[in-house]
């Protein structure tokens, strides 16, 4: 019997021949993510135990992110109890405000993602990283300080369910429009502990930025991990980033590897989708979706659609137009911000009247920079809508594209941005 | 572990419900316990007693990491969560912390809000002392048992440092 993609980079951080799902291992660690909101906590338990060491310092990447810029005297606390560790033990690999970013927006910028890796971190969109065929899963405090201090942590091999994508997306629709569709069909505990694995000749068409936002959302159908396997669009991108020339595996499943569930998406069928709140699984597909639900606002960044081909494709729909809702712009790092000044989408933005912000995790958490009040609708292009999730228990949360989010802020209510794209390219 | 229970059937009860991020910028299980559950029931925090134990239907803790979770629900004194199964990640931040998490089929609509119940860990059982009745559920992997037995998952990798 075959393995998985999955299951092979687990027999290798452990050092078996093979691994089953369902086995439980000690797997060593090429990489932790550390920000502000969890790393704290992981710091002090260490510290109270006189456990206070990081096994490898150069294998560790900090970024405060969540709060920032700091929201209150608590989270400035944070980042100052976050700052003096790092400094304590010499990690290098860190972005302070000025350079930082949405960390799993940043970690593969800076070519810290590598194929065949293992990598945790303290925040459950850290499955993004899995975009580089590598493994890569959410985890708590705890177990966070567990693997600074040990290099290894224990997990349990999950079983995979394939999703084969077929086809190019058709105008209008993107990476975010694949996994919203997907979670829609298998609901957010439909891949409870699982692996989420893709093949299939849509990813020639996604770029490194579309793919990691299908895996980003891996967590929002329940799973442990999504990957997509390596490729030259992989290696392209990480060499473009690191000049050092890393040495890295590529792995593949085995033909005969098994999957407990195996899924197609038609792709080249899709139309632009719509979560409803409060759950991402609520999708609707753009032509089923009310033409009267009004927004007060929108809201384009985060960890999922938070870089720059994303404000690129919202700046094209709001290029020569002014938004009817309150709209907020958060570049996802510090880069990508320079890089949209650079290239003029904020000339785009601010002629549009939109917000354009720092980048934080902000209002996708509702923690600041644009938090919900009671009653308020907001269309976003983060990744949850869960009751309270960007602000008041009684404000109301739609998940689209940036492309669904950019028109709908020009209406002032959830519109197909199709006509849109058809329009500009009409004119021009 | 004896208390009373609390029972929110719904399935997906996520950690932003649980503990709402607005108060992440804090992790003592003192703060954190002033808002446990308040996004899914403002009034949790004035009716829970120690002791007192939750019930859920699928996938309670899914979400986000944040182990804050797991301490806003200790803190507040709850002294288990017993629902049809977990999420990943707060499962595992349940077992590391040496808190409850126990999966027991259809228990949500076995129990009514306000019913005593005990638990035995070790025997795998849950007996509804005002119903007089007894559910079974499947007891912790070993590996779990270890870590908890440890004190926690920190206690277990420095002991075997």
């Amino acid at each position: 019997m075959g393995m998985t993609i999955t299951e092979k980079i687990f027999a290798a951080h452990c050092g078996k021949k093979r691994v089953v799902p369902g086995e439980l291992v000690n797997a060593k660690l090429d990489l932790v993510m550390c920000h502000d909101v969890t790393t704290p906590p992981a710091v002090e338990m260490l510290e109270k135990r006189g456990m206070d060491r990081v096994w490898d310092p150069d294998r560790v990447v900090v970024t405060p992110d969540h709060f920032v810029p700091a929201k209150d005297i608590l989270s400035a606390e944070l980042h100052r109890s976050l700052d003096r560790w790092v400094k304590r033990h010499h990690i290098r690999h860190y972005y302070p405000l000025g350079r930082h970013g949405v960390c799993h927006a940043i970690l593969p910028e800076k070519g810290h993602i590598l194929p065949g890796e293992i990598i945790v971190g303290g925040d459950s969109h850290t499955c993004t990283y899995g975009a580089f065929g590598a493994f890569s899963a959410g985890i708590g405090s705890t177990d966070l300080a567990a693997a600074l201090y040990a290099g290894e942590l224990w997990f349990r091999v999950p079983e995979t369910m394939k999703f084969t994508l077929n086809g190019a997306p058709p105008e209008g629709v993107y990476s975010k429009d694949i996994i919203l569709e997907i979670i829609r069909r298998i609901g957010v505990d439909g891949a409870r502990y699982m692996a989420m694995e893709y093949d299939g000749s849509t990813l020639s068409h996604l770029s490194m930025e579309a793919r990691m936002t299908i895996t980003n959302m891996a967590i929002e159908a329940g799973a442990k991990s999504g990957i997509i396997p390596a490729d030259n669009v992989t290696e392209a991108y990480i060499r473009e980033r690191r000049h050092d020339r890393p040495k890295y595996e590529v792995y593949h499943s085995d033909p005969d590897a098994k999957y407990v569930a195996h899924h197609t998406i038609d792709v080249a069928a899709m139309e632009p989708m719509v979560a409803f709140p409060n759950l991402p699984s609520n999708a609707h597909y753009i032509g089923d979706v009310r033409s009267d639900i009004g927004i007060d606002q929108a809201y384009i960044g985060s960890c999922t659609n938070g870089r720059i081909e994303d404000l690129r494709i919202a700046a094209a729909i709001l290029k020569g137009r002014k938004v009817k809702a309150r709209t907020m712009v958060v570049p996802a790092t510090t880069a990508i911000w320079k890089q949209a000044s650079d290239e003029g989408l904020f000339d785009i933005f601010y002629d549009a009247e939109c917000v354009i912000s720092t980048p934080t995790c902000g209002a996708c958490l509702g923690g600041h920079m644009g938090v919900l009040a009671a009653d308020e609708v907001c269309i976003s292009t983060t990744n949850r809508n869960f009751v309270g999730r960007m602000g008041s228990p009684k404000a109301k949360v739609y998940l689209a594209s940036p492309a669904t989010v950019a028109a709908s802020a020009i209406e002032g209510r959830i519109v197909d941005p199709r006509p849109y794209l058809t329009k500009r390219a009409a004119a021009e | 572990m004896r208390g009373r229970a609390h029972v929110y059937p719904r399935a997906h009860i996520n950690t932003d419900e649980i503990i709402p991020a607005r108060y992440l910028n804090v992790h003592s299980e003192a703060e954190l316990a002033k808002h446990a559950m308040e996004d899914i029931d403002a009034e949790f925090v004035k009716r829970v007693q120690p002791g007192d134990i939750i019930i859920a239907g699928d996938d309670f803790g899914c979400g986000s990491s944040r182990e804050h979770a797991v301490w806003a629900l200790r803190g507040a004194k709850v002294s288990a969560v017993i629902a049809n199964n977990f999420a990943r990640i707060y499962f595992r931040n349940s077992i590391n912390n040496g808190f409850p998490a126990i999966e027991c089929q259809d228990i949500a609509q076995k129990v009514q809000t306000g019913d005593e119940l005990e638990i035995d860990l070790k025997a795998g059982s849950i007996t509804n002392v005002t119903r007089k009745e007894t559910y079974t559920f499947v007891p912790m992997a070993d590996f779990a048992v270890e870590i908890m037995q440890a004190g926690g998952l920190l206690e277990y990798v420095k002991a075997k440092a």
